[in-house]
């Protein structure tokens, strides 16, 4: 314990001595790439613009936030359906899993959009949303399922050994041993959702590359807007990498 | 208690692990022993005794009570008996407290402060005084099933079933679970265990019943058993087993 403790300090600067080497190593060969072609930056006519870009960025994530949520209830419905007793159930749940999977996300969305939405007025940000959270579920059903069919026979067993109804089973032995198998396999799949979001452009949600696309077209910029653009989705994704990264610490524990 | 088993048949795919087995213990048995080589239908029986398993074809008998043949009423009876597998079985994500509390809190609605203080009153009785707070993986194998055996024993079950309790186990260790198993027999534990341990078995159990290939071979008091096994496949299995200790 005491020797654990008296070498995190040289642990830890020599990550942050590492990670200070590297960032300007790629830094540099990428600000010596772009002076190589000579690209000609035009930052004023993008700041013009700041406002629409955090708007945009803000339904970016209202719409991803949401999705999240969604998408995860879809995932454990999916999952819970492909192991039903009901032949119909399990069919139905199995197929809506392989055709989501197999199909792009943008025709998707515009038969969602022009379609469904058309025929019962829905708003094409709920479409949009629902959508996104049905494609990602899809994805996140069979992580689930990975997880929760790895949890072996004998602790089922013993699950009933004690008493436990099947839905005992599940909220107290197989879901929380299960959540740990899943959690970065979830992780990376939600990382791609907020990624997946811009396509939500394609029915006319104005969200964040929606917005940046408008802007290079409007001031004849162009990764004036892509840039950012990227650094405000890493601002997003990396603490989300990192909050899963403490939970999962959280839940260690040997099996 | 009295056991019964009549004419109890169990498939699995193509192999029958319980093909016809029928006996009868005396009314007074307290331990009763199952014996015999593996593959020959023990855990399958003591499965089929706990209401984990529901045979196919043929009925059990405890104490003259028919055991359910329908997952609610088989659910019903598993809560009234305690169990203890060969793997520790215990739950990995919990600690030796709470895998003894929580069915106590889930299953038998008893209230928290009640289940921790059962939990931990039974793991100091089985010598794990100060160990409540670690999870399975920080325990050691006899350890891990000394808490398994607090855990079944938590809801004061009419009937412990151990299958191979000590199988997974070193030899100190071993020893360390029969103590604690003897204990309870010696405390009045009505007790069924499936075992290879024969010399345990003669110490502690009052009745036998022998299987192989999915049939009970005797079924006997302990004693006779163990003076005189009836068949040649119990005296050959009792030489077998003795021959190096």
């Amino acid at each position: 314990m005491e020797s654990e403790k008296n070498n995190a300090r040289p642990e830890v600067a020599r990550h942050l001595l590492w990670g200070a080497v590297l960032f300007i190593a790629v830094g540099s060969s990428l600000y010596f790439a772009f002076s190589a072609v000579h690209y000609r930056w035009n930052w004023q006519g993008a700041w013009a613009y700041r406002q629409e870009f955090l708007r945009g960025l803000g339904m970016t994530l209202l719409a991803s936030l949401a999705a999240m949520v969604l998408s995860m209830l879809f995932g454990v419905l999916f999952m819970l359906g492909r192991r039903a007793r009901l032949v119909p159930v399990r069919l139905f749940c199995a197929g809506v899993v392989e055709v989501v999977r197999g199909t792009p996300l943008l025709v998707q969305l515009l038969v969602g959009y022009y379609v469904v939405a058309n025929l019962f007025g829905l708003d094409r940000l709920i479409v949009g949303i629902v959508v996104l959270a049905v494609f990602e579920g899809a994805y996140l059903s069979e992580i689930f399922r990975g997880a929760v069919e790895s949890i072996g026979a004998s602790q089922r067993e013993s699950a009933r050994a004690v008493g436990f109804s099947p839905m005992q089973t599940y909220q107290h032995v197989i879901f929380p041993q299960a959540l740990r198998r899943a959690l970065p396999g979830t992780t990376g799949q939600l990382v791609s959702l907020i990624k997946d979001s811009s396509l939500l452009s394609v029915i006319g949600v104005e969200e964040v590359v929606q917005k940046v696309r408008s802007m290079n077209s409007a001031a004849y910029t162009s990764l004036e807007g892509y840039l950012p653009l990227a650094i405000a989705y890493l601002l997003v994704t990396l603490p989300l990498s990192w909050w899963a990264r403490r939970l999962e610490g959280r839940f260690a524990y040997e099996t | 208690m009295r056991l019964e088993a009549r004419d109890v048949t169990k498939r699995f795919a193509n192999h029958a692990a319980l093909d016809g087995a029928t006996f009868s213990t005396a009314g007074d048995a307290g331990v009763v022993a199952l014996l015999g080589p593996s593959g020959g239908g023990k855990s399958t029986l003591l499965r089929v005794l706990g209401c984990l398993l529901v045979p196919d074809a043929g009925e059990v008998l405890i104490d003259g009570e028919t055991l359910p043949h329908d997952e609610a009423g088989a659910l019903l009876a598993r809560r009234r008996n305690g169990f203890v597998f060969q793997g520790y079985n215990l739950f990995p994500h919990l600690s030796a407290l709470e895998n003894v509390a929580l069915p106590l809190r889930c299953v038998h609605s008893m209230a928290a402060d009640a289940a921790e203080a059962r939990g931990v009153e039974l793991l100091a009785r089985l010598g794990l005084e100060g160990q409540e707070k670690k999870r399975p993986a920080e325990m050691s194998g006899g350890q891990q099933q000394r808490a398994a055996i607090a855990r079944a024993l938590a809801p004061r079950p009419r009937l412990l079933l151990l299958d191979e309790p000590t199988s997974a186990l070193d030899p100190v260790m071993t020893a360390e679970v029969l103590d604690v198993v003897r204990e309870l027999a010696e405390g009045g534990q009505q007790i069924v265990l499936a075992t290879h341990e024969v010399s345990f078995a003669r110490r502690v159990a009052d009745w036998v019943i022998f299987m192989a290939a999915g049939r009970v071979e005797e079924s006997r008091p302990a004693k006779e058993f163990f003076e005189a096994p009836g068949s040649t496949l119990a005296q050959q299995y009792l030489e077998g087993l003795s021959r190096y200790r």
